[in-house]
C-alpha cells in the first residue's frame, strides 16, 4: 500500500495544508518514500458516497457492469456506492447481495454496498428476507424497491417495523401509482398538457412522503426519501424533521438543475423517474439542500443501452447517467453560486450518505487516524461534458455539451489512488 | 414551408393559405371522372402506421395515388417495444428501402418528431398519440372556412375529451393562427393539465358550460369520447356526459342555423352527438372527409413535388 503526501490541498475548503497517508490511513507525520500528489489549489474532501446507483449487473451487462460502474464512480470522486436492488435477478436474498458485494470487491475501485429489496421480486407484496440480507457478509442495511414505490401501506408499515431489529432503513421511491396512469412519463403540468404526454402530478410523490413520515413516527423507525423532486415533498420533510421524526432525504444532481421544459423536443435522454420538474421545484430543492432539510445528494445513476432509449418517448426507458458528473453539478449549482461551502459538500455527498447507509470507514473528516478515503476537487476547472468521454457502458447522458465549473481530479480509496489527474490510476 | 409537417407550429399563415389554395384545386380534381395527376410520378410514399386507422390511412393512400405516387401501407401495429425492435430501427429499415415520404401514425406523442431526426425522408405526422394531427386540423379549418367564407373573428367551439385529443391540440393552434376565436369545452377531468396557463398564453378560452357558449358559436366541433374513459373515472356515465356535453337535439335547436357541425370521426352517435345533429343539413361531417383527401393531396404535393430528383 502506497504512502502519499498530498501537498497544499485545502482540506474541506478550509485553507491549505498537507495530507499524509500511510497504510491506508491518514497520519500526522509525512511518511518517508511517499508518492507526492501536488494539490495546490485543490480542495480535499472525504471520499464521496452515493446512496443511489444502478449498476445493472447481474442482468443487463450490456448497459453497465459492476466494473464499468465502479470506474465511473471512481472518476466521479466516489469511494463507496450503494447498488440498487432492481437487477435481474433482484437483490432480494443474502446470496444475491453477497454476489454484488463480491463483484464490487473484484473490481476494487469503490466499495460497492448492495441495497436489498424490501419485497420479494420488487412485487410489493411479501417482505424479502431482510434479516438474512442484514446478517450476510454484505451486511445490508438499506432496503429499497427503487423503481417502484412500496405502495401497500401494510407492507410499508411492516418493513419499517422489521428493520428496527438491525438498524436498517427503508429508502422509498415515493410515487403513488394510482395517481397517474400506467404510461405516465413526465411531470404533469402545462407542458405535459401541451405535449400530450401522460404525467405524474407532484402530489403523487407528496402523498407517499406524507404517509411514510407518519408511518415512521408510528413505528418509531427510520425512513429515507429517495430522489425528492417537488417543493411539496420538501415542505412535508421539513415539517417531519421539526417534529423529531427520523426521516432523511436525498436529491439528485439532475433535479437540482434540469427542468421539465427540456422535454419539449421529446428527447428520451431527459426521461427519468421521478420526472424533471418546473423551475419552482428546482429552487425549493436547492434551498432545502442548503438548509439541511435534504440530507444528501445521490446520483440515481441509471445507465441504459442505446436501443432502450430509442423508442417513442412514452416507451423509452427511464433514467440518466450521473456518477461522473455529480460533483461538477453540485459544485456549479451550489458552491459557485455561494449557496454552499465545500464543508457543506462534504456533508451532503460524503458524511450524511455514509451515516444514513451505516457505512464504516466512509464519510469522515480527513482527521488523523481515519481511513484514507479522499476526493480531490479542482473548484476552478471548467468542464464541458462529452458523453463519448465516459467509463460507463451507456451514453444516456443529459449533461452532454453542458459547461460546469468544478471537477474531480483524484480519488483515493483506503490510501490507494483510483483516479489521478482526472483519469483512472 | 418546412421540410416536414410534424406540428401545426411548422406552418406559417402563408403556408396554410398556399395549402388551402392547392387543396381547392385538388378538390376540383376529385369531381373529375379521371382523377389522376402526374405530380408525384416516381415518388414513393409509405404510410407507416403503428396504430389502427381506417379513414386517415385510406385518405392518405387515395391522395398519394391520385398524385401518381407509389403508395405502400406498412402496418407496424403492436409496439416496437414488445417486438424488441426500437422505433429508430423500424424507421431506418423502412426508410432504407428508398422512401421519399413517410406518413407516420403512432400511439405515442412526439413519435413523428423523433422519426424526423432519424431519416432524410419527408415526414408527415398523421397523428402522434395525444399530441397532434396537423392534417386533420388543416381539413377542419379548410372545411369551416369554405362554409363561412372566412375564419377571421369567427367563434369556433370545440367540445369533448380534450385531455386525450390530438385533434383538439392541432386545431386550437391552427384556428388561433387563422384569426378565429376558440372556446374549448369539457368537464374539468377532461381538460388537459395546466390548461389555464396554456390557454392564456395561446389565446383560447375554456369553459365547463356548453350551454353558455353554444348559442354564440359560428362553428362547433364535437370530439369523440372513448367509452373506456369511464373506467378511468373521468366521468360517471355516458348518460351524464351526454346531458352535460353532448350535441343533443335540444342543443341543435339553439345553434345558429348556418353554423357547421364538425366531427373528426368515428362518431359515437347518441353519446357526444345525436343522430339529428350528425345528419342535420348544417352537418359538415362528410365534407370533412372529402376535404381530407384534397388537403392531403395538397400537403403531399407541397412537401414532395419539389423535393429531390423526380420533378
Amino acid at each position: 500500500m502506497s504512502a502519499l503526501v498530498i501537498k497544499g490541498a485545502s482540506v474541506l475548503g478550509d485553507g491549505g495544508s498537507d495530507v499524509y497517508v500511510e497504510n491506508g490511513h491518514l497520519v500526522a507525520e509525512a511518511p518517508t518514500g511517499a508518492r507526492v500528489v501536488d494539490a495546490d489549489g485543490l480542495v480535499a474532501l472525504p471520499g464521496l458516497v452515493d446512496l443511489h446507483t444502478h449498476l445493472r449487473e447481474p442482468g443487463r451487462e450490456d448497459a453497465e457492469t459492476v466494473l464499468s460502474g465502479s470506474q465511473a464512480a471512481a472518476l466521479g470522486g466516489f469511494t463507496a456506492v450503494l447498488a440498487m436492488a432492481n437487477t435481474s435477478p433482484v437483490t432480494d436474498t443474502a446470496e444475491a447481495a453477497e454476489r454484488v458485494l463480491d463483484l464490487g470487491r473484484t473490481a476494487g475501485l469503490v466499495d460497492v454496498q448492495p441495497v436489498g429489496a424490501v419485497t420479494k421480486g420488487l412485487a410489493g407484496q411479501e417482505l424479502a428476507e431482510l434479516g438474512l440480507m442484514a446478517r450476510s457478509r454484505a451486511k445490508v442495511r438499506v432496503f429499497s424497491d427503487d423503481g417502484r414505490c412500496v405502495h401497500d401501506p401494510r407492507v410499508m408499515r411492516r418493513a419499517l417495523e422489521y428493520v428496527r431489529a438491525f438498524g436498517g432503513v427503508v429508502s422509498q421511491h415515493s410515487q403513488d401509482p394510482d395517481l397517474a396512469g400506467p404510461t405516465a412519463c413526465c411531470h404533469e403540468g402545462e407542458l405535459s398538457g401541451r405535449l400530450g404526454l401522460p404525467g405524474w402530478p407532484g402530489v403523487a410523490e407528496e402523498v407517499i412522503v406524507a404517509r411514510d413520515v407518519m408511518l415512521a413516527r408510528h413505528t418509531n423507525s427510520r425512513v429515507h426519501v429517495a430522489h425528492v423532486s417537488t417543493a411539496g415533498s420538501v415542505e412535508v420533510i421539513r415539517w417531519a424533521k421539526s417534529r423529531g421524526i427520523d426521516v432523511t432525504a436525498e436529491v439528485t444532481p439532475h433535479h437540482l438543475l434540469l427542468t421539465t421544459d427540456l422535454l419539449s423536443g421529446y428527447d428520451p435522454v431527459f426521461k427519468v423517474n421521478p420526472p424533471l420538474r418546473p423551475a419552482e421545484d428546482v429552487a425549493a430543492l436547492r434551498d432545502a439542500l442548503a438548509d439541511g432539510t435534504i440530507d444528501a445528494v445521490a446520483t440515481d445513476h441509471a445507465p441504459h443501452a442505446r436501443h432502450d432509449k430509442e423508442h417513442a418517448f412514452v416507451d423509452a426507458a427511464f433514467g440518466m447517467l450521473g456518477l461522473e458528473t455529480a460533483l461538477s453539478v453540485v459544485s456549479d449549482v451550489m458552491v459557485t453560486s455561494g449557496a454552499m461551502t465545500w464543508a457543506d459538500v462534504a456533508r451532503v455527498m460524503s458524511q450524511n450518505p455514509a451515516r444514513i447507509a451505516g457505512l464504516d470507514g466512509h464519510g469522515g473528516t480527513l482527521a488523523v487516524g481515519q481511513p484514507a478515503n479522499i476526493t480531490l476537487v479542482d473548484p476552478a476547472a471548467v468542464v464541458v461534458v462529452d458523453r463519448a468521454d465516459s467509463a460507463s457502458l451507456s451514453r444516456n447522458n443529459p449533461w452532454h455539451e453542458r459547461k460546469l465549473t468544478g471537477a474531480v481530479v483524484a480519488t483515493v480509496l483506503r490510501g490507494t489512488p483510483t483516479v489521478l489527474n482526472g483519469a483512472l490510476a | 414551408m418546412n421540410k416536414h409537417l410534424l406540428s401545426v407550429d411548422d406552418l406559417a399563415v402563408g403556408d396554410v393559405e398556399a395549402l388551402f389554395d392547392t387543396a381547392a384545386e385538388m378538390h376540383d380534381v376529385q369531381h373529375r371522372s379521371v382523377k389522376k395527376l402526374p405530380a408525384l410520378r416516381g415518388r414513393t410514399v409509405v404510410n407507416l402506421f403503428f396504430e389502427d386507422s381506417t379513414r386517415t390511412r385510406s385518405s392518405f393512400e387515395i391522395a398519394g395515388k391520385w398524385l401518381s405516387a407509389d403508395v405502400i401501407n406498412v402496418s407496424a401495429k403492436g409496439s416496437s417495444v414488445s417486438k424488441g425492435e426500437s422505433l429508430r430501427d423500424t424507421v431506418l429499415t423502412v426508410a432504407a428501402m428508398g422512401v421519399d415520404g413517410l406518413v407516420i401514425r403512432h400511439g405515442a406523442s412526439g413519435a413523428a418528431q423523433q422519426v424526423s431526426q432519424w431519416t432524410d425522408a419527408v415526414v408527415i405526422n398523421a397523428g402522434d398519440g395525444m399530441h397532434e394531427h396537423p392534417t386533420q386540423a388543416l381539413l377542419d379549418a379548410y372545411t369551416i372556412q369554405r362554409r363561412l367564407g372566412t375564419l377571421e373573428d369567427k367563434h369556433v367551439v370545440i367540445v369533448g375529451d380534450l385531455t386525450h385529443s390530438r385533434v383538439f391540440r392541432s386545431n386550437v393552434l391552427l384556428l388561433a393562427k387563422l384569426g378565429a376565436r376558440v372556446t374549448v369545452v369539457a368537464p374539468p377531468t377532461l381538460m388537459p393539465a395546466g390548461v389555464t396557463a396554456w390557454s392564456k398564453d395561446a389565446g383560447f378560452e375554456t369553459t365547463y358550460d356548453l350551454d353558455e357558449v353554444l348559442p354564440h358559436a359560428d362553428a362547433v366541433m364535437m370530439l369523440r369520447v372513448q367509452r373506456e374513459r369511464m373506467s378511468g373515472g373521468f366521468f360517471p356515465s355516458a348518460r351524464e356526459y351526454t346531458v352535460g356535453y353532448g350535441l343533443t337535439r335540444d342543443r341543435l335547436g339553439v345553434l345558429k342555423p348556418g353554423a357547421p357541425i364538425c366531427h373528426p370521426g368515428p362518431m359515437n352517435r347518441g353519446l357526444e352527438i345525436a343522430a339529428d345533429a350528425a345528419d342535420a343539413a348544417q352537418s359538415a361531417v362528410l365534407d370533412q372527409v372529402s376535404a381530407g383527401v384534397a388537403i392531403r393531396m395538397s400537403v403531399l404535393y407541397h412537401l414532395l413535388a419539389g423535393e429531390g430528383s423526380a420533378s
